[in-house]
C-alpha cells in the first residue's frame, strides 16, 4: 500500500507531519548551540572558551528540553509514536539518510583523524573543537582536553537531555522511567565524572588508567591489555583492587545479576552504550530488521565475535605473561592450560545439562566455536606470537602502516575493526539506517556472554498473558533488538531470547497488556503452546501436552 | 489428497490453515479478494497513525506459505457450487475442493441512510478502508473535519487515527453513554471523559438523519437527527457495527440467518462445508456468548477447533471462561467471565475507580452464592491465566478481591493499588 503521505524522500518537505512554532524555535535554538562547535571546528577561535562551551552545550540542551515538553507534555499521558513511519529522520528518509552520514563522517574523524578535530599532536596545544573543551576538561581533571573528552562530554549530554525526552515520553511508565533515570546515572557518574575525577589522583610516582568501573571485558577489549596491568599493579592496593574487581565483575558479580535479572541489568540499565541506544537512538528502534535472515545473520555475528574478542585477549595476555615470566606469579602455560579446563568444563557442561534446551543447530554452532577456539588455545602453547610478524596496512585500507607481532596484530584489528568500526562507525553512525542497537545486536562480545546466559540460565523471561495476543505487531516493531516478539506471543510462548535487552518496550506498546518483563523460577519458563489460554480445556491438553 | 479451500484469509482461516498443515499432509488453498497475505485486522490503525507500516502487520514472512505447503490465491468467490464441489470467481476460473471453510469474516454495517455511499463515507474494516481512508483524510487541509457515526470499539479507534493526524472529529453515540450496552455505567462514563479529555468532539445519544453531498457527489456535511444541527465535514466513518459478511453464499444451498448456520462441529446443512469466525452462526450461543461472535480470540479459537475435526478428530466447538479485550485511546481494557452492563438476577458489581480517572474496574458475582462471575479492568492489566483459573476453580468473590495482587500483570515498578481496591471492597460491603 502506498502511504500517500510518506513523502520522505522530498527535500522540500521532507516531513509530513508538521511540528509546532515552539518546537521550530526550540529546534532553531538546538541548532545555534550545535553551530558554535560547527564554527570552532573550522578554528574560528572563541575568546572566551568557557564561556562559549557553557553556552553551545546550554543551547542544545535548552533546545531539546523545550522540544521534548511541546511534544510530550502537551498531550496526555499515553504512548506515542504516531507519524514515527512519516517522519524523514525516523524513516530512513532524507533527515534521517543525512543524520547517518553525519554521524558516521564524525566517529571516522574522532577515530581516525582526531587533528582534524584540533588534537595538538605531541604536546602541541590544542586548536578548533578540542581547545574549545579545554576548560571543561581542566575543572575536571586538571589536563586538557582530548578528542576522546570531547566525545564524552558530547556522549554524556546526549544522553541527559534525550533521557529527559525518553521520560516525559513515558512519563506514565516507571519500569522505563527508572531505567533510564539509571543509565543517566551511570553515565554521568561512573563513565565520566569519576574516570575525570579519578585522573586527579595521578602523580609521577602514582597513576591508574581510565577506570570507567562498569565498563567490563571483552565489552572493553583492552581491560587486560598489559600497560593497564602494569598500571594497576603499579598502583598497589587501589590498583589490586580495580584489577581484581574486574576479574570478578565478569566472572561472579554479572553472572550472579545477569542469572537473577536477565542481561537487562546491565544493557538497559547501566551500559553506556545501550545508554545512547535506549536516549539518543530511541526515535531509530523501529528500524531493526525483524526478519529471519537478519536473525541469522545475527547469530554468526555476535558469536563470532565472541570467539574473536576471547582469542585476542587471551594472546595478549599469553604473550606479555610470557615473555616477561618473572613479574607476574602467572605463567603463560598456566594461564593457558586455566582457560582451556575452564572453557571444556563451561562447555562440557552445558552440552550435558542443557542439551534439551539447544537444538541443532545451536549443539553445531556451539561444538565449531569450542574446537576453534581450543585449536588457537594449542597453537598460542606451542608458538612465541611476538616472534610472528604481521604487516597492518594489508587489514586496515592502508590507514595504518605498522608492522605487528601476532598477538599485537590481533589486539590492533580487534580494536580497529570490531572497537572502532563496528562499535563506532557502524555501530551508532548509522543508528538512522539499522536501528539504535546494531552493535549491541550484531557485534557486542559481552552482551553475547550474557545472552547464552540469558537463555540457559536465568530467571527473567516475558510473559505473556494467556490468549490475549491480536498479532497487531507493535511488539516486534519496537524492539530494537529486532526479535520478532510477536511470533511468541501470538503462540502464547514467553519470550526467552539470548539478545533480548529487557528495554521493556514492546511490554509498554502492547495494546492489550499481552507482555510482561519478570524474573520468575526457571521451571516452565520456555512453553511453546498449539492451542492458545481461553479454548476447550481438553483440546488444550490433548494438543499442548503432546 | 484431499484438497481443504478456505474462503478468507483472516486469523480464522489462516488458523485453521496452519493446523490443518500441523496435523496433515492435505492440499490447502486460501482464498482471499482483500489482500496477498494475512494481515492483523485490528492493526490497520497503527498503519493510518504511522506507528507501523503496512508489512508489519503481516504475521508471518511471506515464504511461510510455500514453506508450509499452503497456497494462496487471490481472487473473489462469486459462488459455490455444492453439488460438484466447485468454486467460481468473479475473475471467471473456478477451483474444486474436497472440503470447504467459510472463513469471511464481517463487514460495516449501514443502516441505510441517506448519502451513505457518497466519496470519503467509508466503514473502517478492510484494507480497502484504510485506502479510502488515506485519500479522503491524509491531513488536516484535505480533511477539516470528519464525523464518525457509532460508538463502538471501531469507532473510537478511527477516532484516534483521525485525532493522530490533528484532524478535528465529532463523535456521533447512539446510546446515552459510550458502549454502555457492554460496559457499566461507571466505566462507561470514564470512558466518556476520557474521549472528551482528548479533544474529540462526543455527542451522546445522538442519531445520523443524512448525509450531505456536494456537486462532486463528495461528502458536505452531516446532519442531526435530533437537532437538525448540520455539521461540515470531509469524511464520515460509519462504525455502527459490523455483520456477516456472506452476501455471495445468499443463492447456494447453505443455511444462513445473519451469518452461515453452523452446528457445535463448524458444520454447515451442506456436508464438507464449514464456516468459522465472525461469518458463522450458532444455532444457539454457547454458555452466555452471542450466536455471532465477531471477535479475534473466538475466529482463532474456532480455526484450532475445526482443524481437529478436518484432521479425523471430530470435536465439538467448546470455547473455555470469555475473555477479550481492548484499547480506548490511552486506557487499556481486558474482561475475563461475565461483566453485563447491568447486574442480572442474583448479579451484583463492585466498582472502583481511581481518582485519577483512568483506572478503574468491575468485579461481578452471584449474591446467592458469592461466586466470582466476572472482572472488568482499566488501566490495570490483570493476568489471563490466574483468572481463568479461578473462573474454573468457582472461586468466591472475596477470595478473588483478597488475592487480586496474584493476578496482576503491570509492568515492574508500577504502582499498585490492591489494597485501595480491597478496602473499597470492604466498605462497600459494610453499605450495603
Amino acid at each position: 500500500m502506498s502511504n500517500k503521505l510518506d513523502q520522505s524522500m522530498s527535500l522540500a518537505k521532507p516531513d509530513a507531519l508538521d511540528i509546532t512554532n515552539k518546537q521550530k524555535i526550540a529546534l532553531s535554538i538546538g541548532l545555534i548551540g550545535l553551530f558554535i562547535l560547527v564554527l570552532a571546528f573550522f578554528n574560528v577561535n572563541f575568546p572566551n572558551k568557557g564561556l562559549f562551551l557553557t553556552l553551545s552545550l546550554s543551547l542544545i540542551v535548552i533546545g531539546t528540553i523545550i522540544y521534548a515538553r511541546e511534544a510530550y507534555l502537551t498531550k496526555l499521558e499515553g504512548i506515542k509514536n504516531d507519524g514515527v513511519w512519516f517522519k524523514s529522520i525516523s524513516s530512513r528518509g532524507i533527515l534521517g539518510w543525512s543524520l547517518g552520514i553525519f554521524l558516521t563522517l564524525f566517529y571516522i574523524v574522532l577515530y581516525f583523524f582526531p587533528i582534524y578535530l584540533g588534537l595538538g599532536k605531541d604536546g602541541a596545544v590544542n586548536t578548533g573543537l578540542i581547545a574549545l573543551f579545554d576548560p571543561l576538561s581542566n575543572l575536571l581533571s586538571g589536563n586538557n582536553a582530548s578528542q576522546w573528552f570531547v566525545y564524552g562530554t558530547l556522549y554524556t549530554v546526549a544522553i541527559l537531555v534525550f533521557g529527559y525526552k525518553f521520560m516525559l515520553k513515558y512519563r506514565h511508565n516507571r519500569y522505563q522511567q527508572l531505567r533510564t533515570a539509571s543509565v543517566m546515572f551511570f553515565q554521568t557518574a561512573f563513565a565520566f565524572v569519576i574516570p575525570e575525577l579519578m585522573a586527579r589522583l595521578n602523580s609521577d610516582d602514582f597513576s591508574l588508567p581510565y577506570n570507567d568501573l562498569k565498563n567490563m571485558w571483552p565489552l572493553n577489549y583492552y581491560a587486560f591489555d598489559q600497560w593497564r596491568v602494569d598500571q594497576f599493579i603499579n598502583a598497589q592496593t587501589i590498583g589490586l583492587f580495580f584489577l581484581i574487581l574486574g576479574v570478578v565483575m565478569v566472572f561472579v558479580i554479572s553472572p550472579y545479576l545477569t542469572y537473577k535479572y536477565g542481561k537487562r541489568w546491565y544493557c538497559s540499565w547501566v551500559c553506556g552504550c545501550g545508554g545512547l541506544a535506549e536516549t539518543a537512538g530511541d526515535s531509530f528502534r523501529q528500524l531493526s530488521d525483524k526478519g529471519i535472515k537478519a536473525w541469522k545473520f545475527e547469530r554468526w555475528m555476535i558469536n563470532s565475535i565472541l570467539v574473536f574478542s576471547v582469542v585476542m585477549t587471551v594472546a595478549v595476555i599469553s604473550t606479555f605473561l610470557g615473555y616477561d615470566s618473572e613479574k607476574y606469579w602467572f605463567t603463560k602455560s598456566v594461564f593457558l592450560i586455566s582457560i582451556g579446563i575452564f572453557l571444556t568444563l563451561l562447555f562440557a557442561g552445558i552440552m550435558y545439562y542443557k542439551r534439551n534446551e539447544l537444538n541443532k543447530s545451536a549443539i553445531k554452532g556451539a561444538t565449531g566455536y569450542f574446537t576453534l577456539t581450543i585449536v588457537f588455545l594449542v597453537f598460542f602453547s606451542f608458538f612465541d606470537l611476538s616472534q610472528i610478524k604481521i604487516n597492518a596496512s594489508y587489514f586496515s585500507f592502508g590507514l595504518n602502516q605498522n608492522t605487528y607481532a601476532f598477538d599485537g596484530a590481533l589486539r590492533s584489528f580487534y580494536g580497529f575493526g570490531i572497537g572502532s568500526i563496528f562499535s563506532g562507525v557502524i555501530g551508532t553512525g548509522f543508528y538512522p539506517i539499522l536501528g539504535n542497537r546494531t552493535w549491541c545486536r550484531m557485534g557486542c562480545p559481552m552482551a553475547t556472554i550474557m545472552g547464552i546466559q540469558q537463555r540457559l540460565f536465568s530467571k527473567f523471561r516475558i510473559t505473556t498473558n494467556g490468549g490475549q495476543c491480536i498479532s497487531c505487531g507493535n511488539c516486534s516493531n519496537s524492539c530494537e533488538m529486532g526479535i520478532d516478539v510477536r511470533a511468541y506471543a501470538q503462540k502464547g510462548e514467553n519470550i526467552v531470547r539470548s539478545s533480548c535487552v529487557g528495554c521493556g518496550v514492546c511490554s509498554a506498546v502492547c495494546p492489550r497488556g499481552v507482555l510482561k518483563l519478570e524474573n520468575d523460577s526457571m521451571d516452565g519458563r520456555i512453553n511453546p503452546t498449539e492451542i492458545l489460554l481461553g479454548n476447550d480445556v481438553d483440546l488444550m491438553d490433548l494438543v499442548n501436552k503432546k | 489428497m484431499e484438497h481443504i479451500a478456505i474462503i478468507g484469509n483472516g486469523i480464522s482461516g489462516v488458523t485453521a490453515a496452519r493446523h490443518i498443515r500441523k496435523l496433515s499432509d492435505k492440499k490447502i488453498t486460501i482464498i482471499s479478494a482483500e489482500t496477498d497475505y494475512f494481515f492483523s485486522r485490528t492493526a490497520l490503525m497503527y498503519v493510518y497513525m504511522g506507528h507501523m507500516k503496512f508489512e508489519h502487520t503481516q504475521p508471518y514472512e511471506n515464504g511461510f506459505w510455500e514453506k508450509n505447503r499452503i497456497e494462496l490465491k487471490k481472487g473473489f468467490v462469486k459462488h459455490i457450487d455444492s453439488t460438484s464441489k466447485t468454486l467460481q470467481f468473479a475473475e471467471g476460473d473456478s477451483l474444486n475442493y474436497d472440503k470447504l471453510i467459510v472463513a469471511t469474516g464481517s463487514k460495516p454495517n449501514k443502516f441505510g441512510w441517506p448519502g451513505q455511499d457518497l466519496n470519503g463515507v467509508m466503514g473502517m474494516y478492510h484494507k480497502q478502508d484504510l485506502e479510502n481512508l488515506e485519500k479522503y483524510a491524509p491531513n488536516n487541509k484535505v480533511c477539516k473535519h470528519a464525523v464518525i457515526v457509532g460508538g463502538g470499539l471501531i469507532g473510537i479507534e478511527l477516532a484516534e487515527m483521525l485525532n493522530s493526524r490533528n484532524i478535528p472529529v465529532t463523535f456521533l453515540v447512539r446510546e446515552n453513554s459510550f458502549w454502555n450496552g457492554v460496559l457499566p455505567k461507571g466505566e462507561s462514563e470514564m470512558i466518556n471523559r476520557h474521549i472528551k479529555n482528548h479533544h474529540i468532539d462526543l455527542r451522546l445519544g445522538t442519531n445520523l438523519k443524512e448525509i450531505v453531498s456536494d456537486e462532486n457527489g463528495q461528502v458536505k456535511s452531516v446532519i442531526i437527527q435530533e437537532t437538525g444541527e448540520e455539521i461540515p465535514c470531509n469524511v464520515v466513518g460509519l462504525t455502527a457495527g459490523v455483520s456477516p459478511n456472506i452476501d455471495f453464499i445468499k443463492d447456494t444451498q447453505i443455511e444462513i440467518g445473519r451469518g452461515v448456520k453452523v452446528n457445535r462441529y463448524l458444520e454447515t446443512n451442506i456436508p464438507d462445508i464449514y464456516a468459522i469466525g465472525d461469518c458463522s452462526e450458532q444455532h444457539e450461543g454457547i454458555d452466555q456468548r452471542r450466536p455471532i461472535e465477531a471477535v479475534w480470540y473466538t475466529g482463532r479459537m474456532m480455526g484450532e477447533t475445526l482443524a481437529q475435526t478436518i484432521c479425523g478428530n471430530k470435536i465439538q466447538y467448546k470455547p473455555g471462561h470469555w475473555f477479550n479485550s481492548a484499547k480506548f485511546l490511552d486506557i487499556e481494557y481486558q474482561t475475563y467471565g461475565w461483566v453485563f452492563a447491568k447486574p442480572r438476577e442474583n448479579e451484583a458489581h463492585f466498582h472502583w475507580k481511581h481518582a485519577d480517572d483512568t483506572k478503574c474496574l468491575t468485579v461481578c458475582y452471584n449474591t446467592e452464592t458469592n461466586d466470582f462471575l466476572g472482572l472488568n479492568t482499566f488501566g490495570i492489566r490483570m493476568r489471563h491465566e490466574t483468572f481463568d483459573t479461578w473462573l474454573t476453580e468457582k472461586r468466591d468473590v472475596n477470595y478473588v478481591m483478597n488475592h487480586l495482587h496474584e493476578a496482576n500483570f503491570d509492568p515492574e515498578f508500577y504502582k499498585h493499588f490492591e489494597k485501595e481496591i480491597l478496602t473499597a471492597y470492604r466498605n462497600n460491603l459494610q453499605t450495603a
